[in-house]
C-alpha cells in the first residue's frame, strides 16, 4: 500500500504533465471522430464514391490511350497516390464549415471555455481530418490494390504513407478553420473551399507530372504543400524517386503555421 | 434593492463586475454594469432578447475579452487568469450543443478529457455527472435519440464534470415543455443542495426566476434596471405584482423600447433554432 502511493503519484505528475502538453485534448477529439465514424459508416462509403470513380474511370481510361506520359509506370499507378491525397484535401478542406457548425451550435463556445490550450484544440480537429483520412485512405488503397496497382507491402512504408496523409488533412483541414475564422460565414466558407480545391488539386503532381505543367504552374506547385504530399505518397507506395525528408519537412512546417494561425482566429467565431 | 447574502466562510464572491462594458461595433451590448453574485446563491439574470445578458455571461466565461479587473470569479480577474477562471466555471449555452452523433456517455468523457479529468477517475465521474442528471439508463444510447430535456440534462452532466464552483446556463429552459423544465429546474436545485455551487442563470421566462432564483438582476439594452430579491422587488409593486410588472416599471413597455430591446436577428435565429430542435 505504501510503495503504491508514491507510484500513483508519479504516474498522476506525468497525467499532469501530459495535459499540460495538449496531448489529452488532441487525444480527446480524435477518440470523438473514431466514436462518430462507428456509429455511422454511410459517410465513409458515401465518400468513397468519388475517389473510386477517379480511380476506376479517370484512371483506367487514360492508362488505356496513354494520353498522360509516365515512364514505365502505368497511369493507373501514377494516378493512385494523387487520388489518396486529393480524397485527404477534399475531406479536410470543408473542416472549417463543421467548425462553423459547431459555432452555431454553442459547441465551439463549450470547447473554448475548458482550459484546453486553443492550440490543442485546433491540433486535435487537424488530427481529427486526418483520422477521417486515414480511414478513407485505407479503403482507396484497398481498392487500388484490387485494380491491379503495384503498392508497396512494406508496413513501415505504409505506415509511413498514413502518416503524411494525416499532415496533409491536417494541414488542409487549419487552411479551412483559418478561412471560417477569417469570413465567419458558412456559405462564404463553403464558395472559397470550392474555389480552391480545384486550383490546388491541378496545381500539382497528382494528376500529370511537374515537368508536363507549364512554367507558371510549376512555380505554383512549388509553394502548393498538394504536391509535396503527392511527392512523398508516391515514393513510399510506389518506390519513385522522391524528396522524402522535405516532403515531410514542408508538411509540417505547413502544419504547425496552420494550427498558429487557426489558434489565433478561433476565439473570433464565439464574438 | 436588496443586498446579496454574506459569503461563506469570508470567501470572495461568485462573481464581481464593476463598471463592465462591452460594444459590437457601434451597439453597446452591455452598458456599464456593476453586480456581485454571492457564492452559493442561484442568481437570474433577466430580460428581453437584446438585453446583454447573453454578452454578459459571455465575459464572465472568458468567452469575450473584458478589462483588467472588471470581471472577477472566486477572487480571480477573468481578464488576466482566464485559465483559472475556466477551472471553475461550468457553462452550458443557449443552444443544444451536446453531440447527436456520440452517446451520452461518450459526450459526457470527452469533456471529462478535456478538463484533464485524470483517467483513474474518469469512468466514475462520468458515470457520476450521468446519474446526477437522471441518465444512467439513457447513457450508452446516441444523444440524437434523447428527448429536448434530456439533451439539456446532458449538457449539464458535460458542464458539472469538472466539479466547477460556478456553473452557468444561458436559458436552460428555452423551448422546453413545462415537464421537463420542471425536471431541469429539480435537477438544478439538487445539486445546489447538494454541492453548494453557485448557479448563475439567464432567463426570459420571469416565472421561472420568481420560483427558482435568490436573486435577479432585470436587464434592459445593456443596463441593469432593477436587482433583489423576486419577492421584495414584486412587493413594492403590491401583492399581485409579478416579476414581468417590476421590469415594465423600471424599463417601461413603449414599442419603441421593444423594438430597440429585442435583440438582433442572429440572437432570434439562435433562439427559435434551438426551440424547434427541441420540438
Amino acid at each position: 500500500m505504501t510503495s503504491e502511493a508514491p507510484a500513483a503519484r508519479r504516474a498522476g505528475s506525468a497525467e499532469r504533465i501530459r495535459w499540460r502538453l495538449g496531448v489529452g485534448p488532441v487525444w480527446a477529439l480524435c477518440l470523438v471522430e473514431l466514436q462518430k465514424v462507428r456509429h455511422d459508416r454511410t459517410e465513409l462509403l458515401t465518400r468513397a464514391i468519388q475517389p473510386a470513380l477517379w480511380l476506376l474511370v479517370f484512371g483506367v481510361t487514360f492508362t488505356r490511350i496513354h494520353a498522360i506520359p509516365t515512364g514505365d509506370l502505368p497511369y493507373l499507378d501514377y494516378l493512385a497516390p494523387g487520388i489518396l491525397a486529393q480524397s485527404a484535401l477534399f475531406i479536410a478542406i470543408f473542416y472549417g464549415i463543421q467548425i462553423i457548425w459547431e459555432r452555431d451550435a454553442g459547441v465551439l463556445a463549450k470547447l473554448l471555455v475548458t482550459p484546453a490550450p486553443r492550440v490543442a484544440l485546433v491540433t486535435g480537429k487537424a488530427f481529427a481530418a486526418g483520422v477521417r483520412a486515414v480511414i478513407q485512405g485505407v479503403v482507396i488503397l484497398a481498392l487500388s490494390a484490387v485494380l491491379g496497382v503495384s503498392l508497396t507491402a512494406n508496413p513501415l512504408r505504409i505506415g509511413a504513407t498514413l502518416v503524411v496523409l494525416v499532415l496533409g488533412a491536417g494541414f488542409f483541414s487549419c487552411l479551412s478553420i483559418v478561412i471560417a475564422g477569417l469570413v465567419l460565414s458558412r456559405e462564404r466558407v463553403m464558395g472559397i473551399g470550392q474555389a480552391l480545391t480545384m486550383p490546388l488539386f491541378f496545381a500539382s503532381n497528382a494528376l500529370y507530372p511537374v515537368a508536363l505543367m507549364p512554367a507558371w504552374l510549376q512555380a505554383v506547385n512549388r509553394v502548393n504543400p498538394l504536391g509535396y504530399e503527392v511527392d512523398a505518397l508516391r515514393g513510399l507506395l510506389l518506390g519513385t524517386p522522391a524528396h522524402l525528408a522535405l516532403d515531410v519537412m514542408v508538411l509540417l512546417v505547413a502544419l504547425a503555421v496552420g494550427v498558429t494561425v487557426a489558434a489565433a482566429l478561433l476565439p473570433r467565431l464565439t464574438r | 434593492m436588496s443586498e446579496e447574502p454574506a459569503a461563506e466562510g469570508g470567501t470572495a464572491p461568485a462573481v464581481e463586475i464593476s463598471g463592465l462594458r462591452y460594444a459590437f461595433g457601434a451597439r453597446a451590448a452591455v452598458d456599464g454594469i456593476d453586480l456581485r453574485v454571492a457564492a452559493g446563491e442561484v442568481f437570474g439574470l433577466l430580460g428581453p432578447n437584446g438585453a446583454g445578458k447573453t454578452t454578459t455571461i459571455r465575459l464572465i466565461v472568458t468567452l469575450l475579452p473584458c478589462p483588467p479587473g472588471s470581471v472577477r470569479v472566486f477572487g480571480l480577474d477573468a481578464a488576466r487568469e482566464r485559465m483559472a477562471v475556466r477551472r471553475c466555471v461550468g457553462y452550458v449555452p443557449q443552444q443544444l450543443s451536446a453531440d447527436g452523433a456520440l452517446t451520452g456517455r461518450q459526450n459526457v468523457a470527452l469533456f471529462a478529457r478535456l478538463y484533464g479529468v485524470p483517467r483513474a477517475e474518469r469512468e466514475e465521474r462520468v458515470a457520476r455527472s450521468l446519474s446526477a442528471m437522471g441518465l444512467e439508463e439513457a447513457a450508452d444510447r446516441l444523444a440524437g435519440t434523447y428527448s429536448g430535456g434530456m439533451m439539456r440534462r446532458l449538457e449539464l452532466a458535460q458542464a458539472l464534470i469538472n466539479r466547477p464552483r460556478l456553473l452557468v446556463l444561458d436559458e436552460p429552459t428555452i423551448g422546453l415543455d413545462p415537464m421537463a423544465r420542471a425536471v431541469v429546474w429539480e435537477r438544478i436545485g439538487a445539486l445546489r443542495a447538494e454541492t453548494g455551487m453557485t448557479v448563475l442563470v439567464t432567463t426570459h421566462y420571469m416565472d421561472e426566476a420568481e420560483q427558482h432564483c435568490d436573486r435577479v438582476a432585470l436587464m434592459s439594452l445593456g443596463r441593469i434596471r432593477a436587482l433583489g430579491v423576486p419577492a421584495e422587488l414584486t412587493a413594492g409593486l403590491g401583492p399581485e405584482a409579478s416579476l414581468e410588472d417590476v421590469f415594465r416599471a423600471c424599463a417601461g413597455d413603449s414599442l419603441s423600447f421593444l423594438d430597440a430591446a429585442g435583440g438582433d436577428a442572429r440572437d432570434i435565429r439562435s433562439t427559435r433554432r434551438t426551440a424547434s430542435r427541441l420540438g
